[in-house]
């Protein structure tokens, strides 16, 4: 009976086996009989190919625009890959894309470098993005400086007492340290944007792997202080104002006062093109300015330019 | 028809050696490969800066001390809760409960062994660590204490089930023995039935501790990773980095060929060696132990 049924099942899958088999040969047939139809209607030529490469902080936004670039414009392809702002802008220079990306401004002796090549690289600033430092609820501390925010980072402040605060240990959160947000805060925040200052993260520094475990983090632990984009910012835990010195002004991080400069920790994301853009270039950076691309801004987590 | 048979058998016994020595094959190409891409580290890096106290990759501090350290405490925990509870739940299912709640029972452990371990982890960060910082008044709930407690959980299931095997295959008559000599039940469970079934339950400790040093995700999303070097057992109770989590978060961004990468396959190198060290340790013991017993027998 059993030795039946078994037959019965090996039949059966047989049969099964040599319908997908067909069903997968179908299938690819309509592919190719799908793709050859336009391909008749318009010459080859016309399709664009737009090579994008550099910062890992961007790779997920570049990406984003390109796939829905792409699905608005089915003609242009559009290649992004990471790899670093370094790589990208070094890249545009040898002429190998036609796009770079950078967290960062050019440096001159890249653009000296560019001129020796014969390459002019054109700015533009496609995104902002702010670090907002963040704590429980509950906890009393609303401003601080960049100069404590450093000083609580680096293991000389340990205590939320010394701040003003409760008598409460000062548990530090940061990303991992492949992250670009970390190497951002490190140089911006933790070294005050000294070239020389080589002050490292106090080693019981938590680094934690994602967004969502500094998140979990800061809404359970009242002697939690974390950083993270201002997009990941939910309105369960407290963003603290930030100064760049002791009697400056206090600003709390919103897409206001990063676009008007005022919130210290925030950086312009650039791409660069090789001489002003012409073509399928052209219209994919003015695209990428229009409200839907800014909108995608918005949903990485990133500042808009222009606030739709 | 008897010529085709043979034939079958030749392929499948020829089958079965093929896996057999797969085996061996593998774990050679990948001590290989470990080899090849850990061992440079020993020439980029100078022995000091690697047995240093500071983890720092991107600004060249290579001290993996702390996350030989983070590992060794986080499993010495794990091993402290999962052998104590594993044995006397194999104990209590194969020598107390009565049949029908062994067959209930073992399924049921057997099934948690099936729970993937990023939902232990996930558990943990949401409930589990919030309770012990309130619990134990700590700074934060994230610890090398929570990340064993869950390796524990982990482990737990493994060391039962291998265990309760091993203390069912005790012959029925060594308890009937002891029990007509006069031996309590407890007697009987500890000087005779766990003893008999040593070998195997040594096995299962192993098992345990080896599927708890290797353990990755749930450890990452529960232990902090504080690259902080435990020098006091009370340390368990704070923040840890382990080399697992180490290799997993940082293994994805990491220029293949750099200083940094070859640092993290040396850190394979040291994780494959402990593994192979407590396999040896147990196959050790469980060689000596068949030897005694068999002579016993005999």
């Amino acid at each position: 009976m059993i030795h039946l049924m078994i037959k019965a099942i090996i039949a059966l899958m047989k049969i099964l086996h040599w319908l997908i088999i067909a069903g997968v040969t179908l299938s690819l047939f309509g592919c190719a009989i799908h793709s050859t139809t336009p391909g008749t209607g318009k010459p080859q030529s016309e399709s664009a190919y737009i090579e994008n490469k550099g910062s890992d902080t961007i790779v997920n936004l570049a990406l984003a625009w390109a796939e829905r670039y792409q699905q608005l414009h089915p003609e242009v392809r559009i290649s992004v890959t990471g790899g670093g702002s370094g790589t990208g802008i070094a890249a545009l220079i040898n002429g190998t894309v036609d796009i770079a990306n950078a967290s960062r401004k050019i440096k001159p002796e890249e653009v000296e470098k560019a001129g020796a090549n014969g390459t002019k690289p054109v700015e533009f600033v496609i995104a902002r993005d702010a670090i907002a430092v963040i704590v429980n609820i509950n906890n009393s501390i609303e401003r601080l400086t960049i100069q404590q925010i450093s000083d609580i980072y680096s293991g000389k402040i340990n205590n939320w007492q010394e701040l003003g605060g409760e008598d409460r240990p000062i548990v530090r959160l940061s990303r991992e340290t492949n992250s670009g947000t970390h190497v951002y805060f490190l140089e911006e925040v933790l070294r005050l944007g000294q070239a020389d200052n080589k002050t490292l993260f106090s080693t019981d520094t938590l680094l934690l792997p994602s967004s969502e475990g500094i998140s979990a983090e800061i809404r359970d632990n009242p002697n939690a202080i974390g950083y993270d984009g201002l997009g990941y910012v939910t309105p369960d835990m407290k963003m603290i104002a930030v100064a760049s010195n002791e009697g400056g002004e206090y600003v709390l991080p919103s897409a206001e006062t990063v676009n008007n400069d005022t919130y210290p920790i925030a950086r312009d994301l650039y791409m660069y093109s090789n001489g002003q853009p012409v073509g399928e270039i052209k219209s994919y950076l003015e695209w990428i300015f229009s409200s839907e691309a800014q909108q995608i801004v918005i949903d990485l987590g990133f500042v808009p330019i222009n606030p739709p | 028809m008897k010529k085709n048979l043979s034939w079958n058998e030749y392929l499948i016994t020829g089958l079965i050696i093929v896996s057999g020595y797969s085996a061996i094959l593998f774990v050679g190409l990948i001590l290989f490969f470990l080899l090849r891409e850990g061992l440079p580290s020993f020439r980029e890096v100078p022995l000091p800066v690697i047995f240093s106290k500071r983890w720092y990759p991107i600004e060249d501090y290579f001290g993996i001390l702390p996350l030989l350290g983070g590992s060794l405490i986080v499993t010495l925990g794990a091993t402290m809760i999962a052998v104590p509870v594993g044995l006397s739940t194999a104990i209590f299912i194969s020598e107390i409960a009565p049949r029908w709640a062994r067959e209930i029972l073992k399924p049921l452990i057997e099934l948690l062994a099936g729970l993937p371990s990023v939902v232990l982890g996930f558990l943990g960060v949401l409930v589990f660590t919030s309770l012990l910082r309130r619990a134990l008044d700590l700074p934060t709930g994230l610890t090398a204490f929570t990340g064993s407690f869950l390796l524990g959980g982990i482990a737990i299931p493994t060391i039962v089930s291998v265990a309760e095997d091993a203390l069912d295959a005790v012959p029925r008559s060594y308890r009937d023995g002891a029990l007509a000599l006069g031996a309590t039940k407890w007697q009987t469970i500890w000087r005779v039935t766990l003893p008999a079934a040593r070998s195997g339950v040594v096995t299962a400790i192993m098992l345990g501790i080896g599927r708890a040093i290797g353990e990755t995700m749930a450890v990452m999303m529960v232990t902090g990773n504080a690259p902080v070097l435990p020098v006091r057992l009370s340390m368990l109770f704070s923040p840890v980095r382990t080399m697992t989590a180490t290799i997993a978060a940082e293994m994805g961004e990491v220029a293949s060929g750099s200083v940094h990468f070859h640092v993290l396959f040396l850190i394979g190198i040291i994780l494959f060696s402990i593994s192979l060290i407590v396999n040896v340790i147990a196959s050790a013991v469980v060689f000596r132990q068949r030897k005694r017993s068999e002579r016993i027998l005999s």
